[in-house]
């Protein structure tokens, strides 16, 4: 099948699924860690997660994708010999890809744990502190757990999303399934049919991961219903 | 640190970059518009004859990446001899066709799902008034349902907007110098990468900006009975 390309795009799936992974890792941290500043007391910390928002949400995905692979690869060679380094140093493009991506997503996640946060009651963190929780206990015991809930709508979305921006990481020449299909294309001369390949194992990750995703959110929702 | 003047001495190319940005997200988002509110009738419908299709349709276009889909017209298309030989081919031959083609199509598909949402959540007693005035289906739509729906769907439609026009950005994978295009010759000319996307990155924001504002003046027009009072 495929011209015995298969095995090599289900590999290049495998790829696909790695950096959407570990992009959504990376873009969970930061969501959290933007959330709580957004909702900080603290001005600065309010106004960098603003302009972090602001600024990865206002520009394509691609553009920032070129931006940190070729200013990264620049910005490390020039700082390598400030630390005694003085060979070229090549940015592997999995991890200008994780990090692309999970930079960008980072600031998506903000917006919706900053939302998921403000519904639960600020009575329920004001009690923990009145117990003596120090605020990094009220986080985890109290606003974590909940947050969970209220926060997977919007996290479901933004994971679609990110899924199909790993297509880009292509571009900057990792050899994901997109770009293992524009190989298979190059040598057989049938673009179409390793195009139409990806787009299948696309729609059958999308499809999973709604699958996935809506039987967790049912869970957490029965546990709602019976405690109301 | 940066270097000014490179990126003061592009500006023109990254101007007319701009022009083509501006004319590829018009296009298709006008495009799209035009396919979605028909096929959104349809798929709001409660026959399943009529909306299951496009339910298809818009699942299968919202759950593959919109490169994916460039690349199938792009790429793809040329690999059929009927295609060479068909009378639309010199279109489907040209890159600014193929890249409006595949973002009007993909738009169309976010665009059916939200007006579709939009149509459904119609105030029932709304459509009961219509009919019990005597309306026929088609006044019920164009008067009723329609003009409601699509004030509703600004909120959503402009989101749809600005993921359009960072979607344009791909534009630049098949050699047409949009902004992200102007960028990318930039930095291969001078290897100036911060230079080249930063800027890129500024006219992007620009656009944002002004079509939020944009959607923000439409909503004060159009959605001013939905705001919240006081």
């Amino acid at each position: 099948m495929l011209h015995g390309f298969l095995p090599s795009l289900i590999e290049g799936a495998g790829t696909t699924l790695s950096v959407g992974v570990c992009s959504l890792l990376i873009a969970m941290i930061l969501g959290i860690a933007g959330a709580l500043m957004k909702l900080s007391r603290s001005r600065i910390l309010r106004g960098a997660a603003t302009l972090y928002t602001t600024v990865i949400r206002g520009v394509p995905d691609l553009v920032l994708m070129l931006l940190i692979f070729y200013g990264g690869q620049l910005g490390i060679n020039a700082l390598a010999p400030l630390v005694g380094i003085h060979s070229v140093i090549d940015i592997n493009p999995f991890i200008a890809g994780v990090a692309t991506i999970g930079f960008i997503f980072g600031a998506y996640l903000t917006e919706t744990f900053r939302g998921a946060i403000m519904t639960i009651p600020p009575g329920q963190r004001e009690a923990g502190i009145a117990y003596g929780m120090t605020p990094l206990q009220v986080f985890l015991r109290i606003v974590f757990p909940q947050m969970v809930r209220f926060a997977l709508p919007g996290f479901t979305n933004n994971w679609l999303v990110l899924v199909k921006s790993t297509a880009l990481v292509s571009i900057i020449g990792l050899s994901d399934m997109m770009n293992r299909a524009s190989l298979a294309a190059g040598s057989t001369r049938e673009p179409f049919t390793f195009y139409l390949a990806v787009a299948i194992l696309y729609l059958i990750i999308t499809s999973v991961s709604i699958l996935l995703l809506r039987t967790i959110e049912k869970r957490y929702s029965l546990g709602v219903r019976t405690s109301a | 640190m940066l270097n000014l003047d490179v990126m003061l001495s592009n500006l023109p190319l990254y101007f007319s970059g701009a022009l083509v940005t501006v004319k590829l997200l018009a296009v298709s988002l006008f495009a799209g518009l035009a396919c979605a509110i028909p096929l959104a009738i349809l798929r709001a419908s409660h026959n399943p004859w009529l909306s299951r299709p496009v339910w298809l349709f818009t699942y299968v276009f919202r759950g593959t990446p919109l490169l994916v889909q460039l690349f199938l017209v792009y790429y793809g298309l040329a690999q059929f001899t009927w295609m060479r030989e068909s009378i639309v081919w010199p279109l489907f031959s040209s890159a600014w066709f193929c890249a409006m083609f595949t973002f009007a199509v993909n738009t169309c598909a976010y665009t059916i799902e939200i007006l579709a949402g939009a149509l459904a959540a119609t105030n029932h007693g709304e459509v009961e008034a219509a009919k019990a005035m005597g309306m026929s289906p088609i006044t019920l739509y164009r008067r009723i349902l329609l003009p409601s729906a699509l004030r509703r769907s600004l909120p959503a439609y402009s989101n749809e907007a600005i993921m359009m026009l960072h979607g344009t950005s791909l534009a630049s994978i098949v050699t047409l110098l949009d902004i992200t295009g102007a960028a990318r010759e930039v930095n291969s000319r001078y290897y100036l990468p911060f230079e080249a996307f930063i800027t890129a990155a500024m006219f992007y924001m620009a656009l944002t900006f002004i079509l939020v504002s944009l959607f923000h003046f439409a909503e004060k027009r159009w959605l001013s009975h939905l705001a919240p009072r006081i």
